[in-house]
């Protein structure tokens, strides 16, 4: 562990040159991961922001339909806030699956040939 | 002397019979995270030991411990009272907090954990200048723990009156002060690894009595949920509104804002708040983050579910007057919950309610200690080693310099934990998830996804967030101009909704675009590089 608090860059000796990271940077590899990664966080985050906001909006702008029983006490918002809960854990798991599968092991091989080769 | 309220005092005092009891649970929980702390003292040597807690944890003891870092006072006592008093409307809480979390996971949690090392401002600062965007971070870092321990100690004041009786406001600054003093206690000489255990061992009390609590009302209901919130809305008189959205915000046009602004502030705030995103650090890499955060989500969002019975069990088998008469706010509505459940005139309610109440204690101070340690990490790493020091400081001299601002911090909280008492304590911690939103999110994201972002993009969005969305709450209803202000006798307050994320968030994000692309410096490729691969692979990463 370095003794010291510099900033994160000179910290530690064995890290690649900044060229080598440019250069990692702008391969085809490293597009390829952050294309994975990115095409599935961005519109995924969007996706479950517009869900929610869906949600908060009905409360405030659709009283009616929200209150609509649908059995016994349960109404539409009730089931409205429990699939909000449904959706966060399914969201969760659909994430971590697709980056084990899909991020993991290209973020691992560049890893592991930039401290290797460094 | 209304029935109700010499219902509340029945209950204090039935409290006071046991007090014995509360006490010694108190002292056996103070007891036995003391000893932790001396013992994770032990072992902290170096600043990685204090900061990062040695970066050896498991993803399940992190996912634990965040949980428990997460799960505040306002999670426990606040949505409980909200769902007592509103229904439906507390309930938004529940969600917004767990949603968020996807933020985190998605965006923010593996980026973090694979580029910093030490504090949220490592990310923000890193291919801007140090020195500047450092402060900014730091500064943000403070003002965003500092609303939120504001909420923790008005929750502490609150428990206090309630169990032993005292209402008098010696007695509960003398409560406050205390809490105040373990958490100095807890951060200088534990660390991060003490402060991961407390808040370990906190996690696991406070859903085991949780699940108690759930199990008992369902019991009374014999599991049905659709007669528990039947009960709940008779009970509250105000029939099936009860179960429906509206009865907080649905006033007019302006409460309607306001639940918008509120809905902003929860599902963003999370991924932006400081004493949240450092505990990645205490997992050995982005893999073992990642699964720290899947784990959080499964006990943050069963521990949230089960606030569903907490709440519309409050509110169905205790009055609304007696609720309101013990706090204005609800925020006593669990423990009374727990009183109820067990016979209000019998030993058994007692212990249930000495139970429940040492489980909030217990939750209160592990998260403020999370949320010490946050802030003084912060001043001590960037404000004083890389800013007042430029870098130069050793590592003795940082954590010296950590102590010391840990018991600044705990002084600040302590006097200003005097002057909340009055609000719920979820709202006030909302308040902390508007701020963190605003001031703190857009920077972190521009960072790490925005090759364009410059040192001035930075400042503007996390100063201009700050200083909005801490302004606007300065002149909102929970400042002044209302009976539960913290202030109630003057009245500066124009702005109209309690919770500024609606204007604030949007303007970080605005600004922090609008300082960029006016600014005259390139931003550094060079570091971006290194920054985005850094982020991605984890090279480098330790």
């Amino acid at each position: 562990m370095a003794a010291e608090a510099p900033p994160p860059s000179t910290e530690q000796p064995k890290l690649p040159t900044p060229e080598e990271f440019t250069e990692v940077q702008e391969s085809a590899e490293f597009g390829e991961l952050r294309r994975s990664h990115r095409s599935f966080a961005f519109p995924l985050t969007i996706a479950f922001t517009a869900w929610y906001l869906l949600y908060v909006l009905l409360s405030n702008y659709a009283g009616g339909f929200m209150g609509t029983k649908l059995f016994g006490n349960i109404n539409v918002a009730f089931v409205f806030g429990v699939l909000q809960f449904v959706t966060t854990f399914l969201i969760a798991w659909w994430y971590s699956r697709h980056a084990a599968t899909k991020l993991d092991p290209k973020a691992e091989a560049i890893k592991t040939r930039m401290e290797g080769g460094a | 002397m209304s029935p109700a309220i010499t219902h509340v005092t029945l209950a204090a005092n039935e409290a006071s019979e046991h007090r014995t009891l509360i006490i010694t649970l108190f002292a056996l929980f103070v007891l036995a995270t003391l000893g932790i702390t001396v013992w994770a003292g032990r072992q902290t040597k170096d600043a990685a030991d204090f900061y990062a807690g040695g970066r050896q944890f498991s993803a399940f003891q992190n996912g634990l411990a965040v949980s428990g870092d997460y799960m505040s006072a306002a999670s426990f006592l606040g949505i409980a009272g909200a769902i007592a008093l509103f229904g439906y409307d507390g309930f938004l809480y529940s969600i917004g907090f767990l949603v968020a979390w996807l933020v985190a996971l998605l965006l923010v949690a593996e980026p973090l954990r694979n580029s910093g090392r030490y504090t949220m401002g490592d990310v923000l600062a890193y291919r801007m200048r140090q020195r500047p965007v450092r402060t900014a971070a730091g500064t943000s870092t403070i003002v965003v723990s500092i609303f939120y321990l504001l909420a923790q100690m008005a929750g502490a004041g609150v428990l206090v009156s309630l169990l032993l009786g005292i209402t008098s406001d010696a007695g509960k600054i003398l409560i406050v002060a205390l809490v105040g003093v373990l958490m100095i206690v807890y951060v200088s000489i534990g660390g991060m690894k003490g402060t991961t255990w407390v808040q370990m061992v906190k996690a696991v009390l406070l859903i085991g009595g949780t699940i108690l609590i759930t199990f008992l009302v369902l019991l009374k209901f014999n599991f049905n949920i659709s007669d528990l919130l039947g009960s709940a809305a008779e009970n509250s008189g105000k029939g099936d509104a009860f179960l429906e959205p509206g009865l907080q915000y649905g006033a007019d046009g302006t409460t309607k804002l306001d639940f918008i602004s509120l809905g902003i502030a929860l599902v963003l705030g999370t991924a932006g708040l400081p004493h949240i995103l450092i505990r990645f650090y205490t997992v050995p890499n982005a893999k073992a983050a990642r699964k720290s955060v899947n784990w959080a989500i499964g006990i943050i969002g069963g521990f949230y579910l089960m606030t569903i019975a907490l709440g519309f069990g409050a509110a169905a088998l205790i009055s609304q007057d007696e609720i309101i008469a013990s706090n204005p706010s609800g925020n006593t509505a669990a423990p009374l919950l727990a009183l109820h459940l067990g016979g209000v005139d019998s030993a058994w309610g007692a212990i249930l309610l000495a139970t429940i109440s040492a489980v909030a204690f217990a939750t209160i101070l592990a998260v403020v200690a999370g949320l010490t340690l946050a802030s003084s990490s912060s001043f001590a790493h960037d404000i004083y080693a890389n800013v007042i020091r430029k870098g130069q400081a050793t590592e003795k001299e940082e954590m010296r310099a950590a102590r010391w601002a840990t018991v600044a911090i705990g002084v600040v909280s302590i006097a200003l934990g005097a002057l909340a008492r009055d609000l719920n304590v979820a709202g006030l911690v909302a308040l902390a998830f508007a701020v963190a939103a605003s001031a703190n999110l857009p920077t972190i994201l521009y960072s790490l996804f925005w090759k364009r972002f410059t040192t001035q993009g930075a400042l503007w969005s996390i100063y201009g967030g700050l200083i909005v969305a801490v302004g606007l709450v300065l002149f909102s209803p929970v400042v002044s101009g209302d009976p539960k202000a913290m202030f109630p006798d003057v009245d500066f307050a124009w702005f109209p909704l309690k919770n500024p994320g609606i204007i604030s968030i949007p303007f970080g994000f605005a600004m922090g675009w609008l300082g960029t692309v006016l600014s005259k410096e390139e931003p550094d490729a060079k570091k971006y590089a290194e920054l985005e691969v850094r982020s991605l692979t984890g090279t480098g990463a330790h």
